[in-house]
């Protein structure tokens, strides 16, 4: 699949594409003279060189377009633009990225079009002086090339309401589209943002309003980007920096959630989100969404008492009085550059190691940035800030890396060559892998982010690298990858080719990346498995192993995917709903359980779980294949099984003696019925898990494969009482990990290099971790639901599964979407409960946990959803309130066509 | 006839001529034979003007289009690539334009003709040429003044206009602009295009083939080939594409790049190889066969032909590989 032109794609010198992946585009303001007086002052000075230094620093500040403002009455304001872009056009650092025609004057922007060899974008026109300038003006964007703001204002004026600023933007489009035949992804509208607590009531909803028409434009105007100046909002404030700053941020924060995917923002006057104060943040938050009647009063009284620190803020160093640690994370978060290398020197000063500062402090700050970024409670100009922060720190640090590592090692053990793909800007993760390699003593050659191919693969032959890395965080690198494993066997290339990445996978390598180059391809999973790649493939015998176990890997796994592909017949989700499973609930009452919410278990006996371990998969683990306990006595392994099996429950008791591993879990009962395809919950105080119908909902797929006579297509919700069938049932969730406190043992192993036990400990972690989740559904079924008392199975029936119920896990076949698991931890309470996070992916950590759903009805089943198709998938993203293409993205692996 | 090439381009990777200047060259035409009897008395001299030929040696540019035609090329250009109202300006020569692009179409025509009628199932087909003027509208020419410009993009669109127009009457089935090295050129040219058909109320199929100067993969004016694509693509192309400036092998990246992103036809017409310390084009057809045929392995173009220092047995040897391959699909989700 190659890039898609269903997106507004802009180019200074260079390409800039607004994708889902693009964040949030960024529109530099100050090259603007009813914005900047000191910029107006330079015009009407004509100081032009002055001029282009303020394009030239907001470039650098991290604008991604920049808009340019002539509009004054006191200068030719056609002629300033002129110049202007002209001098812009000479200076490729300023002119790679696109311009925004900014003027109210018609012949200035025509002006303006005429000076710009790429694509930018005029800003604005509307339907302020009727349709047929509208279409007139719009026919001539088209014809320059163009993309163009719209903004919400008709004939009548300006929209100031909900209801007008759809209609204008419905009229507007419409035009657009079926009258002026522009392009819809070239259309940007900017639906008005006005200044909310003015003490006026009309004012009110000002901030409301725009968020509930963005959504509504980018749910309705296919195609269509919403655009705006977001300094306004806070214009009630002008003076108060610091209620400036967390509303713009929390603004931001509200509008790029409905979809706002453009602005006009100066990066210096924006507050981290998660930074503002919480009292300062309810009371704007209060204010945008008109939460309250008094909201205004409420946050003038705060206003007041930050006005005379307002000014203060500038040089606020308090941060300077807190120990090195917290000072560097407050550098990263708040980009500070300033006294990065007196801290860094500090902070080196205490630790044995300089790289322990990268791995320590440094480290922990980008964690935290990361965290918020992924939250989107911090913006790209921001993270940009940041990153800058680490490498300063980091090129501080370069220096005392390499004398320290003089000392001890002689040799290099050979040369990688590290390169976020074309396109990609994300480089922390390959960052930290560079780090990583570095200190395992490989050289690295890091290239930067976003490197075409030819440079990648000069680079590499020119200085004769013995591995090439790829990493990209963004889909469309995806693709990229492949080109560039193309281009590298065209080419004859012979390293090794690695790639990383979080959006990249084992089977995306298998299926699309490997067959196109004839030398090893391997995906590596994270920075900790880059290490013992390299070291396999720069290793003459290892590498001849671990080369043919990748080879066949791969093979294996295109030949599952191909199987997988082989065309079936699919039905409709219509057709599927109606062939669903259909229980009978009036002659059947769901067991009530002996309790609803939550119930937690801070220390369990591991001892108990140790009865409950299901050995077989602890030996594939360790390549031993066979059953338990036949696998004891196997001609061929037997032996070495035995080995394995006196060593590990030599481990175990050690474990359990000496508690190395502490084992928790929350297990859940709550009120259920389904609807169609969901369930709905009964009772939650959660009010966050409310969705805007105001319930709480499981979103749960349906198998749509055309079945044989007879065979439903089945969905989990098929063994929930529907709600019409008037019968009270429920539904259970667990959380349970045996992993917390393992980090201690697994770097005791390492340090004594020791990895045999090291490997060992993680497989037994896990082995109890899937052990309490069998011995805690054991519980439930007899014990907390209670719907079977005398069950009395062994645990080989256990593993069998020969029981009434069951506890498909998020992620898994039955329920394959990672993005329901959020929801069961919050119903759960996991974080805090059971100490197991979420990361950004929705994996578990600690690694050694298990998490799932129960259902009881006796004819309740593991199936697996197979594949879907676009309509279920559509239908489903409706339901979540989630973006198609988003939720293909989570379910990329069970979708039955490519997108 | 715009559906023809549309259904053929599709079917079948087109070819394109190669050089018109290096077979001009092998005439040793002197001043008389540009002057002709039109301008016999002219103040400047038009020594290399080589667009007036079509005026005042007809037959040797006829011959030149009838040689490529009979290479294995689908279509010819129009011998005009400095035909503008502003390049001509240099002969003091504005006057001539209109004559030169009809002329010049005209006889392209009656050679395609003449070939489309002795072989029917192989239709020839004429591009009105339009070469980038000898000016640049982003780029100033005085480096102490970067604010200036020789040339205005209304000044552009004008005499784009006028050629344009001239092309169209005299009979070329679809209009190219090319070797362009400003994209704000292309733009005006564009513009121009658009605005003609809007007055004539018809439209042609548009080509466009910019050119990439040098290992930096950029045009002259600075930009990357994908942002020239991006620049050029709200007008519905037949084609976009590379020539000139670079041989073939020096030009795979950046027509890859066009490969997958362009949701238009691709084309590709490099030179014969990078010049030699002489200026001249060293590559033989075998040479350049050998890297075209990369272009097609990589399924990369719809479009082939040849630019500086290729010759009628360059194009055969071009004509006889493409007819092993297909040419490359426009996905569609590209076109989306």
């Amino acid at each position: 699949m190659t890039a898609t032109n269903n997106i507004l794609k802009l180019s200074g010198l260079e390409p800039l594409l607004v994708t889902k992946a693009s964040n949030f585009i960024n529109i530099g303001e100050r090259t603007n003279v009813t914005g900047s007086k000191a910029f107006l002052k330079m015009i009407k000075e004509e100081r032009f060189e002055d001029a282009l230094a303020v394009a030239m620093d907001q470039v650098r500040g991290g604008a991604q377009v920049l808009d340019v403002n002539m509009d004054e009455g006191m200068i030719d304001g056609t002629k300033a633009m002129v110049q202007f872009l002209n001098l812009i056009a000479s200076e490729p650092e300023i002119s790679r990225i696109p311009i925004m025609i900014d003027s109210s004057k018609w012949e200035i922007i025509e002006a303006g079009l005429k000076c710009i060899q790429g694509k930018g974008i005029v800003n604005s026109i509307s339907l302020k002086g009727g349709e047929e300038d509208f279409i007139r003006q719009a026919k001539l964007i088209k014809k320059y090339g163009a993309a163009t703001v719209i903004m919400a204002f008709d004939e009548d004026g300006q929209a100031d309401s909900y209801e007008r600023r759809i209609e204008i933007c419905q009229r507007s489009y419409d035009i657009m589209v079926n009258v002026v035949k522009f392009n819809p992804n070239d259309i940007i509208f900017d639906p008005n943002i006005f200044p909310v607590a003015t003490g006026m009531d009309e004012h009110r909803n000002n901030a409301l309003d725009f968020f509930r028409a963005t959504k509504w434009i980018r749910t309705n105007l296919k195609g269509a980007h919403v655009s705006g100046g977001v300094s306004n909002v806070s214009f009630s404030f002008r003076g108060n920096n610091i209620v400036r700053e967390a509303m713009h941020s929390a603004f931001l924060y509200h509008a790029i959630k409905e979809g706002m995917d453009m602005g006009i923002v100066n990066p210096t006057m924006l507050e981290v989100y998660d930074n503002i104060e919480k009292g300062l943040l309810e009371r704007v938050e209060d204010v945008l969404l008109n939460r309250r009647e008094d909201s205004t009063e409420r946050l003038l009284e705060y206003a007041e008492t930050v006005k005379g620190s307002a000014k203060k803020k500038e040089e606020d160093l308090s941060w300077r009085n807190q120990p090195v640690n917290e000072r560097l994370k407050h550098a990263l978060v708040k980009g500070i550059v300033d006294f990065i290398d007196e801290d860094t020197e500090e902070c080196r000063l205490q630790f044995d190691k300089p790289l322990s500062v990268i791995e320590g402090p440094l480290m922990d700050g980008m964690n935290v940035v990361g965290d918020l970024f992924g939250a989107g409670k911090m913006f790209l100009p921001q993270v940009v800030k940041s990153a800058r922060v680490m490498k300063k720190s980091v090129a501080y640090l370069l220096p005392y890396i390499e004398a320290s590592k003089q000392v001890g090692e002689s040799n290099k053990q050979g040369k990688i060559l590290l390169a976020t793909v074309k396109g990609d800007v994300h480089d922390i993760g390959k960052n930290i892998v560079g780090v990583v390699l570095a200190c395992n003593n490989f050289e690295i050659i890091d290239l930067g982010v976003m490197v075409p191919c030819d440079k990648i693969l000069d680079a590499a032959e020119k200085e004769d690298v013995d591995i090439i890395g790829l990493s990209g965080l963004i889909t469309p690198s995806l693709d990229e990858m492949v080109f560039v494993a193309k281009e590298m066997k065209r080419r004859g290339m012979k390293q090794p080719l690695l790639i990383g990445g979080a959006t990249t996978s084992k089977i995306h390598t298998a299926v699309k990346i490997e067959p196109n180059y004839d030398q090893p391809t391997i995906h590596v999973l994270d920075a900790s498995r880059s290490v013992p790649v390299a070291s396999s493939l720069l290793n003459k015998e290892s590498r001849i192993i671990f080369e043919a176990d990748i080879r066949a890997e791969y093979e294996m796994m295109r030949k599952r995917h191909q199987g997988k592909q082989i065309a079936k017949d699919y039905i409709s989700i219509e057709e599927a709903r109606n062939n669903k499973l259909k229980l009978d609930f009036t002659n059947y009452t769901p067991p009530k359980p002996t309790f609803l919410g939550t119930k937690v278990f801070e220390d369990y006996d591991l001892a108990e779980l140790r009865k409950y371990i299901d050995w077989t998969p602890f030996f594939s683990t360790w390549e031993l294949h066979g059953k338990y306990p036949n696998i004891l006595e196997d001609k061929v392994v037997g032996t070495e099984a035995k080995k394995l099996f006196a060593d590990a429950n030599a481990l175990l008791d050690k474990i359990i003696a000496e508690k190395w591993l502490t084992a928790k879990a929350v297990v859940g009962f709550f009120e259920a019925n389904s609807n169609v395809d969901d369930i709905e919950l009964k009772n939650i105080d959660h009010p966050e898990l409310l969705t805007d119908k105001r319930k709480t909902v499981l979103h749960h797929l349906r198998q749509q494969n055309k079945k044989g006579e007879g065979l439903p297509n089945y969905c989990l919700s098929d063994f929930v009482a529907p709600a019409e069938s008037g019968k009270e049932d429920y539904i259970g969730g667990f959380a349970v990990t045996s992993g917390i406190g393992i980090e201690k043992w697994l770097k005791h192993f390492e340090e004594n290099h020791d990895d045999y036990n090291k490997i060992m400990l993680a497989a037994l972690a896990d082995r109890l971790a899937e052990a309490f989740a069998e011995r805690m559904h054991e519980r439930v079924r007899t014990e907390f639901w209670k719907y079977t008392t005398e069950e009395s199975l062994t645990s080989e029936e256990l593993i069998k599964e020969k029981y009434q119920g069951i506890r498909p896990a998020p992620g898994y076949p039955a329920c394959p979407d990672h993005t329901e698991k959020p929801m069961l931890f919050k119903l759960l309470d996991a974080e805090k409960n059971a100490g197991i996070n979420l990361t950004e992916s929705n994996a578990m950590y600690p690694a050694s946990s298990v998490s799932g759903w129960y259902f009881s009805h006796p004819d309740s089943k593991y199936f697996g959803i197979g594949k879907i198709a676009k309509d279920q998938v559509e239908d489903y993203a409706a339901r979540k309130n989630m973006k198609t293409e988003e939720v293909e993205r989570w379910l990329q692996s069970v979708l039955n066509y490519d997108v | 006839m715009s559906d023809l090439l549309y259904k053929i381009a599709q079917e079948r990777i087109l070819i394109l001529d190669g050089a018109m200047g290096t077979m001009i060259q092998r005439y040793k035409l002197e001043e008389e034979d540009y002057r002709g009897d039109r301008w016999i008395n002219h103040s400047h001299p038009l020594k290399g003007n080589n667009d007036l030929l079509s005026i005042t040696r007809p037959e040797i540019i006829k011959e030149i289009h009838r040689q490529y035609f009979e290479a294995g090329a689908d279509i010819v250009e129009t011998n005009t690539f400095s035909g503008t109202t502003i390049a001509q300006a240099d002969y003091h020569l504005e006057d001539a334009v209109y004559d030169i692009n009809f002329q010049s179409a005209k006889i392209a025509r009656e050679v395609a003709d003449e070939m489309t009628a002795k072989e029917p199932h192989k239709p020839r087909f004429v591009a009105g040429a339009m070469g980038p003027t000898n000016r640049t509208c982003s780029i100033s020419p005085d480096v102490n003044d970067p604010g200036y410009r020789a040339v205005t993009f209304d000044q552009l669109v004008a005499a784009y206009y006028d050629q344009a127009k001239a092309l169209i009457e005299g009979g070329s089935d679809l209009l190219l602009i090319e070797t362009i090295f400003d994209t704000l050129n292309a733009k005006a040219a564009l513009f121009a295009v658009q605005s003609l058909f809007e007055d004539i109320g018809r439209e042609y199929p548009v080509s466009i083939s910019g050119t990439i100067t040098d290992a930096s993969g950029r045009t002259l004016s600075g930009q990357t080939t994908e942002a020239f694509l991006i620049s050029l693509s709200h007008v519905p192309l037949f084609s976009i594409g590379l020539n000139c400036a670079l041989g073939a092998k020096e030009l795979r990246p950046y027509l890859q790049i066009l490969a997958k992103e362009a949701p238009f036809f691709v084309s590709a017409y490099p030179n014969a190889g990078l010049p030699n310390e002489f200026g001249a084009y060293d590559e033989t057809p075998d040479m350049m066969g050998q890297q075209i045929r990369e272009f097609l392995e990589l399924g990369l173009v719809n479009i082939l032909g040849g630019c500086c220092g290729t010759t009628p047995p360059h194009i055969k040897r071009i004509a006889e590989i493409a007819k092993e391959y297909k040419p490359r699909k426009i996905e569609e989700s590209v076109i989306a």
